[in-house]
């Protein structure tokens, strides 16, 4: 599942970032901003426009993306991890 | 004393508290705010150490990594690297590290260890860290690290003594240069758990606080109503609280001219002092308890943390313009001034995104069109109350600053379309913990921002003003004149000249006139037409009560959305100059601007002509 399609509230791990096309700068970003394997990721809440954008909580900090930049994050459920 | 300076450059994450650090340090008054991506640009100071060494210090903008994607990121990436032109290596990196947030900031530590050079580790905001039960073992850290590692409070007098006492000690050996690669990269992060699992006990990822007022601030429906409350409130305090102070000024210059005149001999010199000192200048500096009550709520805004979640919730509205979340902050600053606004948009990643911003940023409202808005106003609309609540004068402040609001986002939705651009506009932006803004700091601010405003009172405005009561008093009429003697004068002709150009748009010579000096510095078209009119003897009982009397409503109007859209300040068109680079942009932004106004003037004044 992408992060994008997270429901709010609902705990989950990364799994990995996927470069959008080759050399992607902003799946770069995300990596550095902590978006690796094995970290877990919460949707804290959703703009008040189409959901978008959404404001995810990882590590000590929120952040929030576009749903572009979400999609570009899979993630599973914690169970599952 | 040369030989034994030591530079040392403040890296970091952003918002981690490099500059309340530096400014600590060196005694600077650089801006601090709560929002990633307040510095952008290298400032540099220094100080004494108590064994005697001079430090001199680098602030640095903030990044997330050394893998720079924007202009000010550029600029952190090429000092650590020493590829900046004109700045040697510093001798010493204090990487500053926000307590309450390692997992991120520690990766960007051990980013910039692999730079080989030295480093000290500084972990600022330990009070905040303390407030919420986080343990940090720092002994065992700087073990693990291989850095020295100092608790500091950047907010705190005294809270640099550890990192003072360390970095005046001798420099700490670097560590080894590693190579950058992907699979190194992800290493960091493996690195980062060990070092936490290792040293942190962390009660709660976040501040409780933060999740509660977060759940209000961000809902769809209440988030909205509370951003729209918050801007509302903002001008009908601008309004509620400055007018009564702005009155009280406008009153005693008016005495102290009518005293000063009394002393003096009737003449030229006696005009340029009532006339261009006291009615010009003064009318001017009785706007500053205006500008300083929104100043008021931009500094304590900007201290919250509240204004990225603002931009959070706009962030849909932004793109379908062609804005970026991340414009939101540089526009907001734009309604101090555009300056600072535009230079803030080197924290946008896209250059597209950044280029739109610059070109709408000075169609948001600075405080120096305040003066303009204040004074119109005043003589124009009555205080009357709408819905009980609601002083009529503020919300047509409110409205105002709307139609700068809804010109930008026409603009922008304009250059979007004309450029096609489909393509992909980034975000990622953090969302910083709530702060309660300080007493001190809030009044250290305001203090700043009331003597910059003086500042331009006597010196750009002052000589504009003079100049402006010259050109108003010289020539004097001719012999067996039947006119008043200010048609005679350079004034009457310029400003003459001039309205063929705006009699369209409702101006009389007068204001006209009054546009060039604005030019420079938008407050002095207060204080030109206050001394035209004084000159020309029609202004008893106050500019606003000359104003009334000289020129409709329609054209009042018209004139205050004219200083709306209008192009002014030279200084403006001059940053955007030096940040973009290109005479185009210069042309295009003046060029767009003067349509719009003149376009929108236009109509203003026939249909509200019309209509009376
Ligand atoms: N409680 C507390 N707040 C701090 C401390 N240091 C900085 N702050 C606050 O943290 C926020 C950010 O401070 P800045 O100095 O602007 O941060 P910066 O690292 O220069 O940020 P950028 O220029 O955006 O990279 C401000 O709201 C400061 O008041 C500290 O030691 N304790
Ligand atoms: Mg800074």
């Amino acid at each position: 599942m992408r992060l994008s399609e997270l429901p709010k509230g609902a705990p989950a791990v990364v799994d990995r970032v996927h470069d959008a096309h080759a050399a992607d700068p902003i799946a770069q970003r995300l990596r550095d901003l902590g978006f690796v394997d094995g970290e877990p990721v919460r949707v804290v809440a959703v703009g008040p426009m189409g959901g978008d954008p959404v404001l995810i909580q990882i590590g000590f900090t929120r952040f929030a993306l576009r749903k572009a930049e979400a999609s570009r994050v899979s993630v599973r459920s914690e169970a599952a991890a | 004393m040369s030989a034994s300076t030591l530079r040392i450059a403040l890296v970091g994450n952003p918002n981690c508290g490099k500059t309340a650090l530096f400014n600590l340090l060196t005694g600077g008054r650089q801006k601090v705010a709560n929002y990633a991506g307040v510095t952008v640009e290298r400032k540099e100071g220094r100080f004494t150490a108590p064994s005697g060494r001079v430090l001199q210090i680098l602030d640095l903008p903030g990044t997330y990594s050394l893998d720079a994607n924007s202009p000010d990121e550029m600029i952190t990436r090429d000092v650590c690297a020493g590829n900046y032109p004109g700045e040697a290596v510093p001798d010493l990196i204090v990487c500053v590290a926000d307590a309450t947030n390692l997992r991120l900031h520690l990766r960007f530590v051990l980013e910039v260890k692999r730079l080989g050079r030295p480093v000290v580790l500084a972990l600022n905001m330990m009070d905040t860290a303390r407030q919420r039960g986080i343990v940090i073992d720092v002994p065992e850290l700087q073990r693990r690290l291989g850095l020295p590692v100092v608790e500091t409070v950047a907010v705190k007098r005294g809270g640099a003594q550890a990192l003072i006492e360390r970095v005046d000690g001798e420099v700490p050996a670097a560590a080894p240069v590693q190579p950058d690669d992907a699979a190194s990269r992800a290493d960091l992060h493996a690195q980062v758990r060990e070092l936490l699992a290792a040293t942190l006990t962390m009660p709660r990822a976040t501040a409780a606080i933060d999740d509660t007022l977060d759940r209000w601030a961000l809902h769809p429906v209440f988030g909205l109503a509370i951003l729209a409350v918050v801007m509302f409130l903002v001008f009908q305090a601008v309004y509620s609280i400055g007018k009564p102070m702005t009155d009280a000024i406008a009153d005693g210059f008016d005495w102290m001219g009518g005293h000063a005149a009394t002393l003096m001999p009737a003449g030229p010199l006696q005009s340029l002092v009532t006339d261009g000192l006291f009615g010009g200048l003064g009318t001017v500096l009785g706007f500053l308890p205006e500008i300083l009550v929104l100043f008021l709520f931009i500094i304590v805004l900007e201290e919250s943390g509240y204004l990225p979640r603002a931009a959070f919730l706009l962030d849909r509205l932004m793109l379908s313009v062609g804005l970026t979340g991340r414009s939101f902050i540089p526009l907001l600053s734009s309604f101090a001034c555009a300056i600072p606004g535009i230079m803030g948009t080197r924290s946008i990643t896209d250059p597209r995104d950044r280029l739109t911003t610059i070109l709408i940023a000075p169609l948001m409202t600075c405080s120096a069109r305040l003066p303009v808005y204040a004074l119109l106003i005043g003589a124009f609309i009555p205080i009357r109350y709408v819905f009980g609540v609601f002083n009529l004068q503020g919300v047509v402040l409110f409205t105002l600053y709307l139609a700068g609001i809804l010109g930008a986002m026409l603009v922008g939705w304009v250059m979007k379309h004309i450029r096609r651009d489909k393509s992909e506009h980034a975000l990622m932006m953090e969302l910083p913990s709530y702060r309660v803004p300080k007493l001190r700091d809030v009044a250290i601010g305001l203090y700043e921002r009331g003597m910059i405003f003086l500042k331009r009172l006597t010196g750009v405005i002052l000589g504009l003003t003079v100049l402006m009561w010259f050109l108003s008093t010289f020539p004097g009429a001719p012999e067996g004149a039947t006119r008043p003697a200010i048609e005679y004068s350079f004034a009457g002709y310029i400003g003459r000249g001039l309205q063929y150009i705006f009699a369209p748009i409702g101006f009389n010579w007068q204001i006209s006139l009054a546009l060039i000096p604005a030019f420079a510095a938008r407050e002095t078209a207060v204080a030109a037409l206050a001394t035209v009119y004084l000159v020309g003897g029609e202004a008893a009982g106050g500019l606003g009560h000359a104003l009334a009397g000289q020129i409709s409503l329609a054209s009042a109007l018209s004139l205050l959305v004219w200083f709306a859209y209008a192009p002014q300040c030279m200084s403006t068109l001059a940053i955007i100059k030096r940040e973009t680079d290109s005479w185009r942009n210069v042309a295009i932004s003046f060029g767009y601007m003067f349509v719009m106004a003149y376009t929108a003037s236009f109509i203003v004044y026939q249909v509200a002509r019309a209509l009376a």
